[in-house]
């Protein structure tokens, strides 16, 4: 989906939360501000409502800014989001992370082009929240209907809320009906509210190698990429479904012998330049049970048709 | 406590029990008496005025849907089609080419010292000239050093110049947006549609984010506009009312020569329901006569002829995608709820027939729940209701305020492309409101169209569009009910109409002065009626004088 070489410094990184209300939106940003492990995250709201972040992470909060637990922020924008990303890249300390909860009827796929239009940043992936029990229902009510329908065909990353409320058979089911709404986003179940932030932000990743991470549901794997390819080809590969991968990040060596960092969410992909020499090798992330691991070697040993 | 008795030739009061007069009687700003002069004088000792003797006297009008920012954009360059007249009376002459536009930014350009300062204009309407685009090329024949931005009349389109992209970061290939199309050499044309394409742009062209708050200037501008065109009470629906401009509100309505009393109402977005309420709460005790605060304002979908409306079965006619919804239904649920316990009006932007409908299901059980009779929730805009929703609206005690402008200057545009000959033909329709039932007012939205009540009553009246045809000879309402809805009428969705919009006893001395007698000149020359100025709280404003 989004193809692009930048050639910069690393721009912030920005994911928008988007779903309707009750999806379960500020059940996750929390989870994910608990699991921050020392990102500084940036949460903009588009109001507080009356309970935007749990409150035993609150350090401190004035009329537009709680101050939180490990140098997370967390500011409401109301109707001017531009201005209140260009004010966060400016921030010192700078966000490590800016994370977008958007309002019910916001469509994600909008911000993330406004999103775009800004030097500063680059879009780290459109996180849909849908609500398992309520979904079907609001994707066939008259007023929302539409409005649901666009903002799942806008993720890259949909995720599965309120599992817990319905049974298993259920739960397939709306996933498949998900699948058939978007078939290029990723779809995981949040267990308890709850994705990796890996998955959810992608920003686990150092040089050297992965996390382990504590949920069985997801596996992950570092693979070398020993020799120089086309890091365009290889992005645009793994962001297809069918390799199972929800998140993939890493160097490698292109041909032309410079650096390139890959990062994929879902169906977007995004190649950057960089200048340093690195370990080459990419970090794939995904619900163990989609996971091609064969196909995905395949992919990054390019010995698929060029 | 001096009485003053102002002479007329004639004073329609709006008051059924004495519906003419020929004087009024003015004590500490409000109306002692009105009636004969021996009526009046009863009251004993005062000063004969009658500075009015050849005028006709009205109630003052009242502009229930207008938005402050007219007053500030009159610093900016004037580029609409229509002719139209800014705050000091000068009428700038309507642009019938983009290579007028060009000129006339020219001008404004060569007169700045500074080489690097931005020249914007606004109300520029390609629909008028077959759509032509306008690209970054022509308007960089205005200038390439300066950024140059035009915003169009519809207020979600801008055009901007080559420097203006290069200063916004966006004169490069590979810009990746809706709103945003590229030109056949991979870089944007300089169209930036929606706001979140302008806003980048719009700080670096002189568009301020802040622009939907009046500035000072504006506000004394925007005020000045409505001594010009009779208005002595009006809306800025809807601002943010940030503690710094309620601060200078506060104190630009003060000022003793300030002729108008504002009232402007809070923009329901940035607080959660409960949260707003008690914000507006909190902003309606700090209310003076001439600042009256303490509404809230929703917005409910977007416009008719952007595509963002929403509409009902079967959408729109040209086949674009429904709009967009600007508060999910839940909130708009809450903030009822929270509302009617609270006793603070709410006012909603519907424009699209579907959004209107949601607001109806919406509010209905909110009522059931805490009782109101009284509330007065009006509708604004509300330009695609059908007699069905009309009537429930009525059921439910809401109120609504027509776009009886937006008839005339883009109705043909309506029928054609954006809902079809039958839709189109019933939009605004003030006729079945008043059938129904339904407490009207009419308005301008203004900047959208030029504020001038009279107007705004000539459109409802004859229901001309720009290219002269009549559009929904059904829908017309009289001159009477027209010159009701912008007096009376609006200060009745204001919860006003006991202390404005007729002259009688007790009222605030609030009064258009006209040259001519708007109940028996042509109702097709119902716009051109002269306005001397105005009285707002016993304090006399000549239009020539400002």
């Amino acid at each position: 989906m989004a193809s692009e070489i930048h050639s910069t410094a690393e721009p912030l990184a920005a994911t928008v939360i988007g779903g309707y209300l009750g999806a379960g939106k500020t059940t996750l940003v929390n989870q994910l501000l608990r699991h921050a492990s020392g990102l500084r995250l940036a949460i903009l709201v588009n109001e507080f409502g009356a309970l935007p972040i749990d409150e035993d992470l609150i350090e401190a909060q004035s009329d537009d800014l709680i101050s939180i637990a490990g140098g997370c922020i967390c500011c409401s924008f109301g109707s001017d989001l531009t201005a209140a990303l260009m004010d966060m890249a400016r921030r010192e300390p700078r966000p490590d992370h800016v994370v977008i909860e958007s309002s019910g009827v916001a469509m994600p796929g909008a911000i993330g082009a406004s999103i775009g239009l800004l030097d500063d940043y680059r879009i780290a992936g459109i996180v849909v929240l849908a609500d398992t029990e309520t979904v079907r229902d609001h994707a066939a009510d008259e007023y929302l209907g539409d409005t649901t329908l666009r903002q799942l065909s806008d993720a890259d990353l949909i995720v599965q809320t309120k599992t817990d409320l319905v049974s298993s058979v259920q739960r397939d089911q709306v996933e498949q009906w998900l699948r058939q709404i978007n078939k290029t986003a990723s779809i995981v179940t949040a267990e308890h509210g709850s994705i990796p932030v890996e998955v959810a932000l992608g920003h686990h990743y150092t040089d050297a190698a992965a996390s382990p991470h504590a949920d069985e549901a997801y596996d992950s794997k570092v693979i070398a990429v020993p020799q120089p390819v086309d890091p365009e080809l290889i992005a645009e590969q793994l962001a297809v479904p069918d390799t199972g991968v929800v998140r993939a990040k890493g160097f490698v060596q292109g041909r032309d012998g410079d650096w390139y960092l890959i990062q994929t969410v879902g169906k977007r992909w995004q190649v950057l330049r960089d200048t340093r020499a690195r370990r080459a090798q990419l970090v794939c992330i995904g619900l163990r049970k989609w996971l091609d691991w064969p196909a995905i070697e395949k992919i990054l040993q390019q010995k698929t048709a060029v | 406590m001096s009485i003053t008795v102002y002479a007329a030739k004639k004073i329609f009061t709006m008051n059924p029990s004495r519906p003419q007069a020929s004087h009024v009687a003015v004590r500490d700003g409000r109306v002692l008496a009105v009636g004969s002069y021996e009526d009046v004088s009863s009251w004993g000792e005062h000063t004969l005025d009658d500075r009015f003797a050849d005028k006709i006297l009205m109630p003052g009008f009242v502009e229930g849907h207008a938005h402050a920012m007219e007053g500030s954009l009159w610093s900016k360059v004037y580029c609409g089609w229509f002719d139209r007249s800014d705050p000091d009376g000068v009428t700038w002459q309507g642009l019938k080419s983009i290579d007028a536009v060009i000129e006339r930014l020219r001008t404004a350009a060569d007169a700045l010292d500074d080489p690097a300062a931005p020249v914007s204009g606004w109300q520029l309407d390609p629909i008028y000239m077959d759509n032509q685009r306008v690209s970054r090329t022509d308007l960089d024949r205005v200038s390439s050093e300066r950024p140059i931005g035009v915003l169009h009349a519809s207020g979600h389109i801008m055009n901007v110049n080559s420097k203006a992209l290069e200063l916004a970061g966006l004169l490069k290939p590979g810009v990746e947006h809706p709103g945003i199309p590229l030109g056949d050499d991979g870089l944007p044309t300089g169209e930036l549609k929606g706001p979140d394409a302008m806003m980048p742009v719009g700080p670096h062209v002189g568009f301020e984010r802040t622009l939907l708050d009046a500035d000072e200037n504006g506000l004394r501008n925007f005020a000045r506009l409505c001594v010009r065109t009779g208005t002595t009470t009006i809306t800025d629906l809807a601002s943010r009312l940030q503690p710094d401009a309620v601060d200078m509100m506060l104190r630009v309505t003060a000022e003793d020569d300030y002729p108008i009393c504002l009232v402007p109402l809070r923009f329901f977005l940035g607080l959660s329901p409960a949260d707003l309420i008690e914000e507006v709460k909190r902003l309606k005790s700090l209310s003076t006569e001439r600042l009256r605060l303490g509404r809230i304002k929703i917005v409910a979908d977007g416009s008719i002829q952007g595509f963002s409306a929403r509409l009902r079965w079967p959408g729109y006619h040209n086949g674009a995608p429904n709009g967009l919804w600007y508060i999910a239904p839940d909130q708009m649920a809450e903030i009822y709820q929270l509302a009617l316990q609270a006793c603070i009006q709410v006012h909603t932007h519907t424009n699209g027939d579907q959004a209107t409908q949601l607001v109806l299901e919406k509010l209905a059980p909110a009522l059931q729940q805490t009782p109101n009779p009284d509330h007065r929730f009006t509708l604004q805009h509300c330009q695609l209701a059908d007699s069905a929703q009309m009537r429930q609206a009525a059921k439910l005690g809401m109120c609504v305020n027509l776009f009886a402008n937006h008839h005339f200057y883009w109705g043909d545009e309506h029928y054609r492309l954006t809902v079809g000959p039958e839709r189109a033909t019933r939009m605004n329709a003030c006729r079945t409101a008043l059938d129904s039932g339904l407490p009207l007012a009419i308005h301008s939205d203004a900047p959208v169209t030029p504020l001038g009540p009279l107007f705004t009553a000539w459109g409802a009246v004859n229901r001309i569009t720009a290219s002269g045809r009549v559009q929904g000879e059904e829908e017309k309402i009289t001159v009477a009910e027209a010159l009701y809805a912008i007096t009376l009428g609006a200060a009745y969705t204001l919860h006003m109409d006991g202390e404005i919009g007729s002259i009688e006893t007790g009222k605030r001395a609030d009064f258009a002065v006209l040259e001519e007698d708007p109940y028996t000149v042509e109702p097709t020359a119902l716009k051109d009626v002269g306005v001397w100025g105005t009285v707002q709280g016993g304090r006399v404003f000549a239009a020539e004088d400002l």
